[in-house]
């Protein structure tokens, strides 16, 4: 399946840039991630542990990142294995421009299960990867922008991930 | 008043009493002492190169007694095709190996790449996800035409392209061009048949078993043809010659042809089992019987009906591609030839008839036989062009039917069978008044005033069953013979037990096949039973499929009854001190002719056994008889169908309101077994017809994989009984076997997909809409799109 959307960070571009290379960021905004390890150059290694329809699975994999000019675009590309649950993969070119509210951060995703994902999650894989991708930059866009945008009405729910993790 | 006994009666299944008190004996059933159980590791990917298998890690876990991959089975046979086809050009099939466990390439979803050998299965499955695979992804060919261009991925390395064969058959081009260039009309049309999974509801299950001491090997397996498979295993993949090897087919719950080939997991269990000297389990889960029990249909066709001025059909020509799968199974290479081409004139008296068909290799489930076998794909093309061409021409669909039927008999057709008897007007009359069409136009202003549309679907087929002479299909690539055979053993008290090579998996043979006996012996059927699916007990026959049992093995049957008979009369003429000439056998009484004088059918087998007072000098003690017996031709079951569609244009949906079939299959011997068969060949059609589906996306990974996705009928798809009628009243016996029958398992089936289909064409065009063709399965969101184009 394919697809592709776009939001406005409040934040400098090089500010983006920088996060989204930050693995505890990564593993912050993932949804389901439990762990995250690597840097840009060599490499990610990821568990995520998240259940499709029937199927629930850990997937270990890794996550590259190519084609990378700094500070504009990227591309993040990751293999996820769930064992007897089959697979998950995919890539996402992401491009950062400059606009007047900060950063215009657009995604076009790609992605690709097998084995018992497709079997038995066919008809709800492409709304779940949708919700994956929806849930990750919007992580990603609270864990960059910080709590300066929280309404007052929930300050804990909408702490920035960021700040959680470096406190 | 109809008979309560013997050939014509409809006892009660007995076998049901078992089934339906829990008591049938399956192959998962079966649990030998200190048996280990195995898990396979199945690829997920449809298509890659296997760089790495690393079993450390998994081979160390709790309970892993060994595991085995594609390097363990290096040297030993893979699985062979059961049926050779020789291509339009006079070469060969291309027929790659079909390894027991992947070597170098996995090449579908489901492919097998490792097995776990564990003390129980949680163990084997545990130790399964330990095992690292590196596969490297090639791209997948699922598409059959572009798996034929230049530039798609090879499914086969070593071949030079995804062709299986191009065969051709049928009238000369010329003949056939020539009617096509003078035909006053010609309709074309193209159409898929839909990928079906059979789903028994029993899975498949192999338990290997040996017996060092004195080198024995014992598979009990969920098949059809438990000689078949021994003889295949045996011989060809394993090695085993077959007084070492037993093959036992217990209680099956359900074939339908997907249980007749031999799959990689019964080699693997036998084989193992010898390995590690313990037997080996393996109970295939749900998941894992979508994605390698062999599937059926698969064909993509274009065929074109040429007619002259008066509607007289002159020629007909189809060109098809028929999926193969990423491995040849077993019959797989025959279906959509011999199975299919052969079947293509159907009822009528087409002069020219030419068959096209391009078998392809894709990173799919290998597809095979599945109830009807080709010919559904036959009659389904065939029905679906006649009736286009009916709307085309503006006549009656029936009338264009019934003006070019067959009524002389025997005929032989352009496509090389010849059709021994048959009555296809009666069949249609038959249909026409149990469909009571002369109120069809009020039942239709009925629906119209709910809002609805109705459809009458018409059909007519014609089936090659009773598979087959073994001389005809050796000229046509059988690696086999095609006869049955059957051991009648009388014991000393006049009890019966009847060794038959058919296989009864749903059929009801244990029923059937002693009506037979009892009616020809004049005794109690209660007398009698039937031995089957064990090799070492049943007499060396090929088993259960193409509507074959009766018809062949049944056959043999009759002939050992026979020579039982003959041997009684001697026994009895001696005992009455008669000429053996006189000798009368009825209701169990050998009798002298013109006289009173008799003996009783007990007293003749005690004699038999305790002989006394016995013609030692001439004849052998005892009572049991064996005879082979090989059929002289096909038998044609034929038949009319009809069915009526209420289609709801605001949702597309279809409900099939009525279903009449009228089927001639020759004498038949228990009427409500046939009647039950088809009701459930129909069932099973209207599922192709309305709501199956085996759907791959473009990566080769199969979608349709649990009953989330693949829709199987129901109860409320089908029709109320009173408005489900099955009628075999229109009976024209098959010439050439001692029963007189035809076949009734798999008509149902063939008849009732493009009855269907029609009907929802017929149903759209009185609702003003001028859809020409919708694809199987006729879904509502299909029509509806269809109706919005």
């Amino acid at each position: 399946m394919k697809m592709s959307d776009s939001r406005i960070i409040k934040a400098p571009r090089e500010q983006v840039w920088a996060a989204i290379q930050d693995p505890e960021v990564l593993k912050a905004c993932v949804p389901g991630c439990t762990e995250m390890s690597g840097s840009p150059e060599e490499g990610y290694e990821a568990t995520v542990v998240q259940k499709v329809g029937p199927v629930k699975a850990t997937f270990k994999g890794q996550v590259a990142m190519t084609d990378m000019t700094a500070p504009e675009a990227l591309k993040l590309s990751g293999e996820g294995k769930g064992g007897a649950a089959g697979f998950a993969k995919g890539g996402a070119v992401v491009t950062l421009a400059e606009v007047e509210d900060g950063t215009e951060l657009h995604y076009d995703v790609e992605a690709n299960v097998g084995g018992k994902l497709a079997q038995l999650g066919s008809r709800i894989i492409d709304g779940f990867a949708k919700k994956m991708a929806d849930q990750f930059f919007e992580n990603f866009q609270n864990a960059v922008e910080g709590p300066g945008d929280v309404t007052e009405a929930e300050p804990e729910e909408k702490k920035s991930w960021l700040k959680k993790i470096t406190g | 008043m109809p008979k309560d006994h013997g050939i014509g009666a409809s006892p009660k299944r007995r076998e049901d009493a078992r089934f339906l008190t829990g008591a049938g004996q399956y192959t998962d059933d079966i649990n030998i002492h200190n048996q280990a159980y195995v898990h396979f590791l199945r690829s997920d990917v449809a298509h890659g190169k296997i760089t790495n298998i690393d079993t450390t890690e998994a081979a160390e876990m709790p309970g892993v007694v060994r595991i085995f991959t594609g390097a363990d089975f290096e040297g030993i046979g893979g699985l062979p095709c059961g049926w050779e086809i020789t291509d339009k050009n006079g070469d060969p099939m291309k027929e790659p190996a079909h390894p027991v466990l992947a070597q170098g390439k996995v090449r579908h979803v489901g492919d097998p790449i490792a097995a776990v050998v564990a003390d129980s299965l949680e163990e084997a499955r545990n130790a399964a996800e330990a095992i690292v695979v590196d596969i490297e992804d090639l791209p997948a060919v699922v598409n059959m035409k572009a798996a034929l261009t230049s530039d798609s991925a090879l499914v086969h390395d070593d071949l030079s392209d995804n062709l299986c064969y191009d065969w051709q058959f049928g009238s000369d081009t010329e003949v056939v061009e020539k009617a096509f260039s003078e035909a006053a009309h010609v309709t074309t049309l193209e159409l898929v048949n839909n990928r079906l999974i059979a789903n028994p509801m029993e899975p498949r299950v192999a338990v290997g078993d040996y017996a060092r001491a004195n080198d024995e090997s014992t598979l009990y397996t969920t098949s059809q043809n438990p000689h078949v498979i021994r003889l295949l295993m045996g011989a060809f993949v394993l090695g085993i010659p077959e007084h070492k090897l037993r093959v036992v087919a217990p209680d099956v719950g359900g074939g339908f042809g997907t249980k007749i080939f031999h799959y990689a997991e019964e080699a693997f269990c036998t084989f193992a089992a010898r390995q590690i000297n313990r037997a080996v389990k393996w109970t295939s889960t749900r998941s894992e019987a979508f994605m390698s029990d062999a599937h059926g249909r698969d064909h993509v066709t274009k065929i074109e009906l040429a007619l002259d001025a008066d509607n007289n059909f002159t020629a007909l020509r189809t060109d098809t591609y028929a999926n193969m799968g990423a491995y040849l199974s077993t019959f797989s290479t025959s279906v959509p030839t011999w199975l299919h081409g052969t079947l293509m004139a159907g009822n009528y008296r087409t002069p020219a008839v030419q068959v096209n068909v391009k078998a392809v290799f894709t990173n799919t489930v290998p597809v095979d036989a599945y109830r009807g076998a080709g010919r559904p794909e036959a009659t389904y093309s065939l029905e679906r062009v006649i009736d286009k061409a009916a709307r085309e021409l503006g006549v009656d669909p029936i009338k264009l039917r019934r003006q070019n039927f067959i009524t002389q008999f025997p005929y032989a057709t352009p496509v090389a069978v010849e059709y021994d008897t048959g009555d296809y007007v009666a069949t249609m009359d038959k249909m026409e008044e149990l469909m009571d069409l002369g109120n069809f136009d009020a039942r239709r202003k009925e629906s119209e005033a709910k809002g609805k549309l109705r459809g009458l679907g018409i059909n007519c087929f014609i089936e090659a069953c009773g598979i087959a002479p073994s001389n005809l299909v050796g000229q046509l690539g059988a690696r086999a013979g095609l006869y049955d055979a059957a051991t009648v053993r009388v014991n000393a008290t006049g009890s019966i037990s009847v060794m038959v090579g058919a296989h009864s998996h749903g059929q009801g043979h244990e029923t059937v096949f002693p009506q037979v006996v009892a009616e020809m012996l004049g005794i109690d059927d209660s007398l009698i039973d039937i031995v089957h699916g064990d090799t070492s007990k049943i007499p060396f026959g090929m088993g259960t499929y193409g509507s074959r049992s009766l018809a062949v093995c049944g056959s043999a049957m009759v002939r050992a009854t026979e020579k039982i008979i003959n041997k009684a009369k001697k026994i009895a003429a001696h005992l009455l001190e008669a000429s053996e000439a006189d000798i009368e056998l009825k209701d169990g009484q050998f009798s002298v002719a013109g006289t009173d004088k008799s003996v009783a059918w007990g007293d003749v087998t005690l004699a038999a056994y305790v002989p006394h007072n016995y013609p030692l000098e001439d004849i052998e003690p005892g009572l049991e008889e064996t005879a082979f017996y090989d059929p002289a031709n096909f038998t044609y079951p034929a038949g009319a169908y009809a069915c009526e569609v209420e289609l709801d244009p605001e949702t597309g949906e279809v409900k099939i309101e009525k279903f009449v079939s009228s089927d001639d299959f020759g004498n038949v011997i228990n009427p409500m077994i046939v009647e039950g068969q088809v009701h459930g060949g129909i069932a099973q059609g209207i599922g192709q017809a309305l709501l199956e589906n085996a759907s791959y996306d473009e990566n080769g990974q199969l979608l349709s994989a649990s009953y989330m996705d693949y829709a199987m009928p129901r109860a409320d798809d089908l029709p109320m009984m009173a408005n489900y009628v099955v009628d075999h009243s229109c009976q024209t016996p098959c010439t050439h076997n001692p029963l007189g029958v035809k076949g009734c398992g798999e008509a149902g089936a063939i008849g009732s997909p493009p009855t269907v289909v029609n009907a929802v064409i017929d149903a759209l065009h009185s609702g003003g809409h001028k859809v020409e063709h919708i694809d199987m399965p006729v879904t509502p969101s299909r029509v509806w799109a269809a109706m919005q184009a």
